[in-house]
């Protein structure tokens, strides 16, 4: 096992095991790093980029930068949490999120960020793309329209072979998930729960299962993300 | 010399709306109009979305009985999903709805008596614009009681909604095929038992003594009351068994101005046979009328007027009691005086507080049977008694869950006549020959259609602030004259 390394977030001093991730280290010294894309259990991606910390002063993302000896981490500064909150409003106005009206609401963790970071009115415009729905797979629908592109169901839910069930589609703007066709058989009961489990939004949902938790009662009607931590 | 006479927007309603009245050489009135100036799209973008969003999409329609559409839709996506025509949910989930619906039915109700009618009722049409507020009742010592009883009545609907929907505004409590959540005794208590004036018994209580308080204003101002904006007309509303008013659930009834059945108890889920809906150039509201009758004979009025012309009986006993002394005086025919709909609006009102204690005392509303559901059907349709009349929502589905087809019969829009012929009669007798436009005469025109509590956000959509102008203009279309009021002034 790693030797226990000393390191600093925002001067206060911390210790975790050399190698941990950034944000696991973090976690265990009891500091909160929000993520979108980061998911136990599965490899880092570095997707989102709201976990970025200042190590030694350059900005690198903490799901994916390891940890070594004597580092000196800035992550609840005034200018991170800017761009954390930059690149939510980004999110935000790239696709159609429609709280009022989604089923994820409460549960949501873009939605549970936004409130975090106090977000408002989006410094930018929005795009209002046209995109939509996709409802073919009778275990899941699939709403492009509130998908961030964080590919956790991509690196999360595989058949037995270790097959990713769902994949990328397009380049750039026009990326959006889908189910592989010749995998679409594998997506079970189980691996269609998990999908919707691990989407960080609303863009993969269960068929008639929604506003079935009360307001009230929704994970982050009783407390904010971020602190569990 | 001829003239055009544009009220616009019109105030103490919800939503935007403006009227036009053209009088001709000799200052009579020859035309007159309610446009609803605003443009919606909620019957198309809520096509594609999963049926299951309707209920809680489409509520956002409106933010003042929002639990209206609410209902309506997840009535309609209940059919979707097998769980009846409004007879098969569960006891816990059907008492659930209906105790939201009368938490709303009261806290809309007492918005527009107390914040948005009574003030003319109190002050007079001709008192000052900056008078004619629910601030200024409750600055006024003789009247500062009643103020607070309309702002706690409205609150303690509110609670009710909140306690069964989630939130006081566009919650998410009715999904399809029942409710998710039931009431805790501790929250029971809390409405029966409460400290007053916020219990069940305060609300019977102010309901009853705002009845009185209209019959004593009536004594006072019969003949106004009775004959301002009086015309005859059908009447439409649910009824619910043996004719009985019922605001969530009944049977399509009309009747004509002589208070003859014309539809007789039809199933809601056939409302396409009885119902049309006529689109006309000039404004962005439809006109409903009956098939049968045809678009010039077949046009109704729906609310309160209508639902106490077409329900044989109250069933809470205090609310029978004011609708028997309200039927009497008219001989038990059905009533076509405009201002009595506030008398109606306030049985209602009473109606709602007492079956809140019913279902309060209920022991199904503390129960967590919430769910049922059976055979998939493509199509539903839900039908209940908004605060201000009849809605209809209707939805079709695909094979994959999306919706493909949306429509909205919303109650101000099948108001749409009624407000019309209201305008017209007021302006008649207020406007004919004048050559200058006068502040009581503006707002004349404002109670008339008042009178309805229209919510020109439910029917179309609300865009812009606008000020509230009245413009003449010649015959050769040269202003003269012009009188203004801007929004936040009145």
């Amino acid at each position: 096992m790693a030797e226990l390394s000393s390191f600093t977030i925002d001067g206060l001093k911390c210790m975790a095991r050399e190698g941990t991730s950034i944000i696991d280290a973090a976690r265990q010294n009891s500091r909160y790093i929000p993520t979108l894309c980061n998911l136990e259990g599965v490899p880092p991606k570095g997707a989102c980029r709201i976990c970025s910390v200042r190590v030694n002063g350059k900005l690198m993302t903490a799901c994916t930068t390891k940890l070594s000896p004597g580092m000196e981490i800035e992550n609840d500064t005034s200018e991170l949490n800017d761009l954390r909150k930059a690149i939510i409003e980004m999110l935000f106005v790239e696709g159609n999120h429609f709280c009022p009206s989604c089923e994820k609401s409460g549960e949501c963790e873009l939605q549970a960020l936004a409130y975090r970071y106090k977000m408002e009115v989006p410094r930018y415009p929005y795009f209002f793309p046209k995109r939509p729905i996709d409802a073919s797979h009778p275990r899941i629908v699939k709403d492009h329209n509130r998908c961030i592109l964080c590919k956790r169901c991509v690196r999360a839910v595989k058949d037995e072979k270790g097959r990713s069930i769902f994949a990328f589609l397009d380049r750039g703007f026009e990326t959006r998930i889908y189910v592989d066709p010749d995998l679409a058989g594998q997506l079970t009961e189980e691996r269609a729960r998990k999908a919707v489990e691990v989407c960080p939004v609303g863009a993969i949902m269960p068929r008639d299962e929604a506003f079935k938790t009360p307001i009230g009662q929704r994970m982050y009607d009783k407390k904010p993300i971020g602190s569990d931590v | 010399m001829a003239q055009k006479i544009t009220i616009s927007p019109v105030t103490r309603v919800e939503g935007h709306g403006k009227v036009t009245i053209h009088l001709n050489d000799e200052g009579e009135v020859i035309q007159s109009r309610l446009h609803i100036v605003e443009f919606r799209g909620f019957e198309r973008f809520v096509q594609g979305r999963p049926y299951w969003e309707a209920p809680v999409l489409v509520q956002r329609l409106c933010g003042i009985c929002p639990v209206s559409h609410h209902l309506a839709a997840a009535k309609a996506i209940d059919v979707i999903v097998g769980a009846g025509t409004g007879d098969g949910l569960t006891p816990t989930a059907e008492k659930i709805r209906r105790l939201m619906h009368y938490g709303q039915i009261l806290q809309s109700h007492a918005l527009h008596f107390f914040h948005l009618a009574s003030p003319d009722l109190l002050f007079g049409v001709d008192a000052d614009p900056a008078q004619r507020n629910v601030i200024a009742l409750a600055r006024t010592p003789e009247y500062r009681d009643l103020a607070v009883q309309g702002v706690m009545m409205r609150k303690f609907g509110q609670e009710i909604i909140k306690a069964t929907a989630g939130k006081k505004i566009h919650g998410t409590g009715a999904i399809p095929g029942g409710v998710n959540r039931s009431l805790t005794e501790e929250e029971r208590d809390g409405f029966l038992k409460g400290e007053a004036p916020l219990n069940a018994d305060a609300m019977i209580e102010w309901a009853e003594s705002a009845i009185a308080l209209f019959r004593d204003f009536h004594k006072k101002n019969q003949e106004m009351m009775d004959e301002f904006s009086r015309f005859p007309s059908n009447h439409l509303s649910l009824v619910g068994k043996d004719g009985a008013l019922d605001l969530y659930h009944g049977k399509l009834r009309a009747v004509d101005a002589e208070g003859k059945k014309i539809l007789h108890d039809v199933d809601c889920q056939e409302y396409l046979d009885y119902i049309g809906e006529e689109v006309r150039s000039w404004t962005y509201m439809k006109f409903p009328f009956l098939t049968e009758l045809g678009k010039q004979d077949g046009w109704y009025r729906v609310g309160p007027l209508a639902r106490l012309n077409t329900c044989e009986h109250i069933p809470t006993p205090r609310a029978q009691e004011a609708f028997e002394v309200y039927k009497s005086y008219t001989d038990g025919r059905p009533n076509d005086m405009c201002m009595h709909t506030h008398w109606a609006r306030l049985i209602e009102t009473l109606f709602a507080a007492e079956s809140i204690k019913l279902l309060l005392e209920d022991p199904d509303i503390l129960k967590d049977d919430l769910m049922t559901k059976g055979k998939r059907h493509s199509e539903g349709i839900g039908l209940l008694e908004a605060p201000r009349g009849t809605l209809f929502h209707h939805y079709r589905v695909n094979e994959q869950d999306q919706i493909t087809m949306a429509n909205l019969i919303v109650s101000t829009t099948n108001n749409n006549q009624p407000m019309n012929e209201a305008v017209e009669q007021v302006a008649r007798k207020q406007m004919t020959g004048q050559k200058t436009i006068t502040e009581p005469m503006m707002n004349a025109v404002e109670v008339a259609i008042r009178a309805y509590d229209p919510c020109l956000s439910c029917a179309t959509h609300a865009i812009g602030r606008m000020p509230l102008e009245i413009t003449l203009f010649d015959s050769h279309g040269c202003l003269i004259d012009r009188k203004t009021r801007w929004s936040g002034t009145i």
